[in-house]
């Protein structure tokens, strides 16, 4: 009886369930934009080719997936070792600072080409420090690793407004961020790629932290899949006292996977700042890591679904931008809310329709399903 | 006499500031005794804002606009129970959903309804509550130590401020001295056992919820109708993270959370006074440290360096009945 539902085809439980909440998602947030007094199918049509009917939209949408494909990775780590960090936003915060220092420090002496791989480790290492306070605690002292990343989100934000008012402000100036990179600390473009299949890109910020992020999907699935560390992340998220069992060191494997989780947040800040804006300034990280949670819920925390969760995220974003543009009403939270709701029906909510679907399964091809439900107990 | 007047006028703001902060704390007690978390106090006090101001608004009329703050407040209370209660969903997760739902909505209705960037319109005075200045406030003002006492600290608040203050030993009676607190207590400890004895885990825990919207409501309309007079963009900016803080702090029992959110309250209103004025002996200290204080003492109590935080041991666990 310990699991109240029984089992579905592969297909249906990775696809077709995903693919239900998030629709029930749209509806839903078509109910507001009616609410609001627009037509929610022309919004839909306007977003969707705002995010992908020209080459710009198409580099703007990759740009966004990119962020979000660091973030949902580190909630998805740190899910497989059963621990939820809710931290990620603060993490890859607080990467902005290794990425500024070193971007402060190297942009007038080295090509972006050292830089970038100087700034990868600054950004992963801060990231994994800021998560290792949380993860000690939770494995040493057993307190709850949720609420310390909450508060380690807070007390990341206080740190960064310390330093980008102070010292990594340069003189003279007001605004709460570090001058602007040179030519060292800019990340090249990547928009030439669209533009191969003959799109115009007039200027988007699409980069190769695009490139890194891929890379770190690549490298999370051989981690989790194809390694010992990840065998014993995935047991120790399965069943902890299990994990004990077979000895391995419930300390070691929290701190590892938290740690894994924090560098790959902190490397996020690589694409906003030396991709994009070329400097580091107050809030860049802007609910990015909250992100992270519909990212890796939607992906089911297999990096192939988080790439594609957060592609349709970038999507979100960017079609968002010229929805916002289009219908006055309709301002960027209309995101907010989607997001919301995903991660409500994705997320807290993704058992509602198991039932149904299962009855429908059951009705269409009774015997895969009988099969199932004798092995899952009759649940 | 003027330093005595800058404690007065701080503790004063110590006050004003702990009051939403109590409120979405002693909200986040009923759910969490009852073992339902509750990321999303942040995101029910913000919709609690919205709808408070908006309906005084609309309707020329403070009380309407308090209804319809704890009503929308429960409504998302009831939308937290409905996943992670019925559907035995993650409570963390539904908590994130409900925050972001809040901070989304707000804006887009706001923007939609009143056309003033998200914010609604400045409430009149009769569409607010108004400080209620006890009898003598003003005679006894001149009286040295005790008039400003009486006048500034205990005078002159508004009606939610002292029903801030009344909610806590009123939740310390319905918990640790009523049969629905006994077993709302039970349910956040031992649901089996609840249920052994032919109560509906379920629905106490609904009813614990049910409490919580209330007072999240409270709380939002409080930041909306008495401290500002109207709703602004993310007004909560982090009270409710504040709050469950507090609730930590507090190890879960409500007169320990009055002292929490007053300590809270009260860093938070040291940290706007001492904004820029350097201190004796320590020198200047940043308006970021005060700020981040609250989470860094909360992180080391949580660490068991100052006791140990116990949270009630169901928390968290949905609920599935052994058949």
């Amino acid at each position: 009886m310990s699991t109240p539902y029984a089992k579905l085809p592969g297909w249906a439980d990775y696809g077709l369930i995903p693919l239900i909440n998030l629709l029930v998602a749209f509806v839903v947030a078509g109910f507001v934009v009616l609410l609001v007094g627009e037509n929610p199918f022309r919004a839909a049509v306007i977003l969707v080719e705002g995010a992908f009917g020209r080459g710009q939209g198409i580099a703007f949408t990759l740009f966004y997936a990119t962020t979000f494909i660091f973030t949902g990775l580190s909630v998805a780590v740190a899910v497989h070792c059963g621990l939820f960090n809710i931290g990620t936003e603060g993490q890859a915060y607080i990467g902005g600072l290794g990425v500024a220092v070193v971007c402060l420090v190297f942009d007038s002496v080295t090509p972006w080409w050292i830089t970038f791989p100087i700034a990868i480790v600054a950004s992963a290492v801060m990231g994994a420090l800021w998560a290792l306070i949380p993860a000690y605690l939770q494995a040493k002292r057993g307190s709850h690793i949720v609420i310390t990343t909450i508060m380690f989100n807070f007390i990341a934000a206080s740190t960064m407004v310390f330093f980008l008012v102070g010292a990594l402000k340069p003189a003279g100036s007001q605004a709460p961020q570090t001058r602007n990179f040179l030519e060292g600390g800019q990340l090249p473009k990547l928009n030439w790629i669209i533009e191969l299949f003959g799109a115009k890109i007039r200027s988007a910020p699409f980069n190769v932290s695009f490139l890194l992020a891929l890379l770190m999907a690549w490298l999370v699935w051989l981690l989790i899949w194809r390694t010992k560390l990840g065998y014993e992340m995935r047991t120790y998220g399965h069943s902890p006292k299990a994990a004990k069992y077979a000895g391995i060191s419930e300390t070691r494997i929290i701190i590892i996977a938290m740690m894994i989780s924090g560098a790959l947040a902190g490397m996020m800040a690589l694409n906003p700042t030396m991709g994009d804006q070329h400097n580091v300034a107050i809030d860049f990280v802007s609910g990015a890591g909250y992100v992270g949670i519909a990212v890796a819920l939607m992906g089911r925390s297999h990096p192939v679904g988080i790439v594609l969760a957060a592609i349709l995220f970038g999507a979100l974003y960017q079609g968002g931008a010229e929805l916002a543009f289009e219908m006055p009403a309709i301002s960027r939270d209309m995101i907010v809310i989607i997001q919301g709701l995903v991660i409500l029906f994705a997320g807290a909510l993704e058992h509602m329709f198991r039932p149904y679907i299962q009855v429908l399964f059951a009705s269409v091809s009774p015997k895969s399903m009988g099969m199932a439900a004798a092995k899952g107990g009759g649940g | 006499m003027d330093f005595f007047n800058i404690v007065i006028q701080t503790l004063d703001s110590t006050i004003r500031l702990s009051v939403p902060l109590l409120l979405a704390c002693l909200a986040g007690l009923y759910s969490e005794r009852a073992g339902v978390f509750d990321i999303g106090l942040e995101g029910k006090m913000l919709v609690g804002a919205f709808a408070g101001a908006a309906a005084a608004s609309v309707f020329h009329s403070a009380f309407i606009g308090l209804g319809m703050a704890i009503l929308i407040s429960v409504a998302f209370a009831l939308v937290h129970g409905f996943a992670s209660i019925t559907h035995r969903g993650n409570q963390i997760v539904s908590g994130v959903a409900i925050n972001f739902i809040a901070a989304g909505s707000t804006v887009i209705l706001g923007q939609a309804w009143f056309s003033q960037g998200g914010r609604t319109p400045a409430l009149a005075p009769n569409e607010r509550f108004e400080a209620i200045i006890f009898p003598g406030a003003n005679a006894l003002r001149g009286v040295p130590i005790v008039g400003p006492i009486y006048a500034e600290l205990i005078s002159g608040h508004s009606v939610l401020v002292y029903l801030a203050f009344l909610a806590v030993p009123f939740t310390w009676w319905v918990l640790f001295r009523t049969r629905f607190g006994l077993r709302l207590r039970a349910v956040g400890e031992n649901p089996a056992a609840v249920d052994t004895a032919g109560i509906s885990v379920a629905w106490l825990r609904y009813r614990a919820l049910i409490c919580t919207g209330i007072l999240t409501g409270l709380a939002g309309a409080y930041l909306s109708m008495v401290q500002n007079g109207g709703f602004v963009k993310d007004m909560t900016a982090g009270k409710g993270y504040i709050a469950l803080a507090a609730l930590i702090f507090a190890k879960w029992k409500p007169v320990n959370a009055m002292f929490a959110c007053l300590l809270f309250g009260f860093l938070d209103a040291l940290a706007i006074r001492l904004q820029g004025t350097p201190l004796p002996l320590i020198g200047r200290v940043p308006v970021q440290f005060m700020q981040a204080l609250p989470y860094v003492l909360t992180v080391v109590l949580l660490a068991g360096f100052i006791g140990k935080a116990i949270p009630p041991r169901a928390g968290g666990v949905p609920y599935v009945k052994e058949r």
